[in-house]
């Protein structure tokens, strides 16, 4: 018995432990160092790379962009996708193509589509200016505007993964119970009405889980950044992972990239975390 | 359902559907432009608006200064993802099932930490990983190989692996086991005779999950690969800082996101039959 049973979950579990866990007291370890360019080992400095961090204007810049773009993003996301899945939950005709067309965006890789977005925003060839212009909009600074390269990076975000909210939230609708809704009908209830007590309440759960799949997957966001703005202009997309790749492995400052990014996984399992609690009590009503 | 509702989401989803097409739409348009086509500004349809050219998509398959070879890239990229999928496809299954039937204690540790622990490498952002990665392959002679990346990707997609499957048995009931090992079937016997055939849904999920993050993973092949081994996302991101022209690059862009958009059928299937839920919660 004792051995079968290990049989089952050793293989993964000492993987996964070679694979990530020494990497990552690796990189504590190597947080400590002054590893660069010019000095290459593991010495130690004690914590002058983490007191680096705290004054690290550009770093907490990065994370306040951070955080607009994925609470904004995401929030789109949920809304858009929400409204797509209620949209086709029980369309008949032509459902399955509507599915099947909604679903693409996700499965498509996001650095290839970027490339083709940088193509759709370009302000003299692409088509996005072109068309804009047909209704006298003037040629708008998509990617060399921080506003304008901001809210790319948002419609591209937006147009990749709205598609893993629709999915997630019309699996839950597909599997909901059909007595409450007879209720419902019984009282009267009109469409907007049955959406708020009903189904809204019965998919809280989903809900949750999507939101929070979707904020631990937005704030890794650096692929879209990386092809469409390169954090630019200037530092105006400049998200967390892509600032400190850019210290890493473009200065090749490791001891201090190491000692950063370390400070940024702390930062979003606490934030996370508080986040999913909140959620939880707002939308179950109740904690864990 | 009044005429006002009706007409408004009817809007939507048309609205939606020509967001979600533009895109490849136009890089299918762009992918057979040539040089006139595109520097006069815009256009769009093939005949009306400028003479279609195949030079995009030839472009893929000659090699040589003119050329872009697609061919290496494709089957590196498909190499990588495939054994990553299949191999956290094995272990992540056998780890979940293991961690939704038996009972392991380890100190204070318990099933439900185990499973967190899996879970929780999702939230591990990937630049946190990628200078020991570097180091780590660097070590073993690996970097720049597929082996590399293997292992790489094995880390990003078991994870995933077993979050999926733990849902998936959790919804298979135990007595199922417990027959067949009252048939004389040892545990791991029962797990291969019986559940495993059973769990062709799950499994088809979890590796779905398991080729979208891995084919369309940059991020690991951009920092630990260069020159002999070359993914599709790479190649085409180092295209796309060099002066390649647009037609090349979009047919390049619809090569390589063509495989996956096709996985979307047999999502849509599974997520219809409502299968998927038990994934999810």
């Amino acid at each position: 018995m004792l051995s079968s049973k290990h049989f089952f979950l050793l293989p993964a579990l000492l993987t996964l432990v070679a694979i990530i866990l020494f990497p990552l007291l690796f990189t504590v370890r190597v947080s400590f160092s002054s590893w660069d360019v010019f000095q290459s080992g593991l010495d130690f400095i004690g914590g002058s790379n983490y007191v680096r961090v705290f004054a690290d204007d550009r770093f907490w810049q990065s994370l306040q962009r951070l955080s607009l773009l994925s609470i904004i993003s995401v929030s789109l996301q949920y809304t858009l996708g929400f409204a797509l899945a209620l949209a086709v939950w029980k369309q008949v005709r032509g459902g399955r193509l509507l599915r099947v067309l909604f679903l693409i965006p996700m499965m498509t890789t996001p650095v290839v589509m970027s490339v083709i977005w940088r193509t759709v925003f370009h302000e003299s060839l692409g088509p996005v200016n072109d068309i804009l212009s047909a209704f006298g909009v003037g040629p708008v600074p998509w990617l060399s505007s921080a506003t304008g390269a901001f809210i790319s990076v948002l419609i591209v975000e937006v147009w990749q993964w709205t598609p893993f909210m629709f999915l997630l939230l019309l699996a839950g609708l597909v599997s909901l119970p059909k007595e409450p809704y007879l209720a419902a009908a019984i009282d009267g209830a009109g469409t907007w009405r049955t959406f708020w007590q009903v189904t809204f309440p019965l998919m809280a759960p989903i809900t949750i889980g999507a939101l929070i799949i979707r904020l631990i997957e937005a704030s890794k966001i650096m692929d879209t950044v990386y092809v469409l703005t390169s954090g630019g202009p200037g530092t105006a997309t400049e998200t967390s992972s892509y600032y400190i790749y850019i210290r890493g492995l473009r200065d090749f400052q490791i001891g201090y990239s190491a000692a950063l990014s370390l400070v940024y996984l702390v930062i979003m399992i606490i934030s996370l975390t508080i986040i999913a609690k909140l959620l939880l009590r707002t939308l179950v009503g109740k904690d864990e | 359902m009044n005429k006002f509702y009706h007409t408004l989401k009817t809007l939507f989803l048309l609205g939606w559907s020509i967001f979600v097409v533009f895109p490849f739409l136009w890089a299918l348009s762009t992918s057979f432009k040539d040089a006139n086509a595109i520097t006069s500004g815009a256009t769009y349809i093939p005949w009306v608006d400028f003479e279609p050219s195949t030079q995009g998509w030839t472009s893929l398959f000659t090699n040589g200064s003119q050329g872009i070879n697609i061919v290496g890239p494709f089957i590196d990229s498909a190499a990588v993802t495939l054994i990553a999928s299949l191999v956290s496809l094995i272990l992540g299954t056998l780890a979940a099932y293991g961690l939704s039937r038996f009972e392991y204690r380890l100190g204070f540790v318990k099933n439900a930490d185990i499973t967190f622990f899996f879970i929780s490498q999702r939230i591990m952002p990937p630049i946190v990983l990628a200078i020991p990665f570097f180091l780590m392959l660097k070590e073993l002679g690996a970097l720049d190989t597929i082996f590399g990346l293997v292992l790489v990707y094995v880390a990003l997609l078991l994870p995933i692996a077993v979050w999926v499957m733990t849902d998936f048995f959790a919804g298979i009931p135990k007595e199922l086991d417990e027959m067949a090992m009252t048939d004389g079937c040892s545990p791991i016997g029962a797990f291969f005779r019986v559940i495993l055939p059973n769990s062709v849904p799950g499994l088809v999920v979890a590796g779905m999950f398991c080729l979208i993050f891995g084919w369309n993973d940059f991020f690991f092949a951009f920092t630990l690969t260069f020159t002999e081994t070359q993914l599709l996302p790479v190649s085409i991101v180092s295209l796309n800082s060099s002066v390649t022209p647009w037609w090349s690059l979009s047919a390049f862009a619809l090569i390589s996101v063509a495989p996956l958009a096709l996985v979307a059928i047999v999502v849509e299937r599974y997520m219809s039959r409502g299968t998927m839920s038990g994934a999810i919660r």
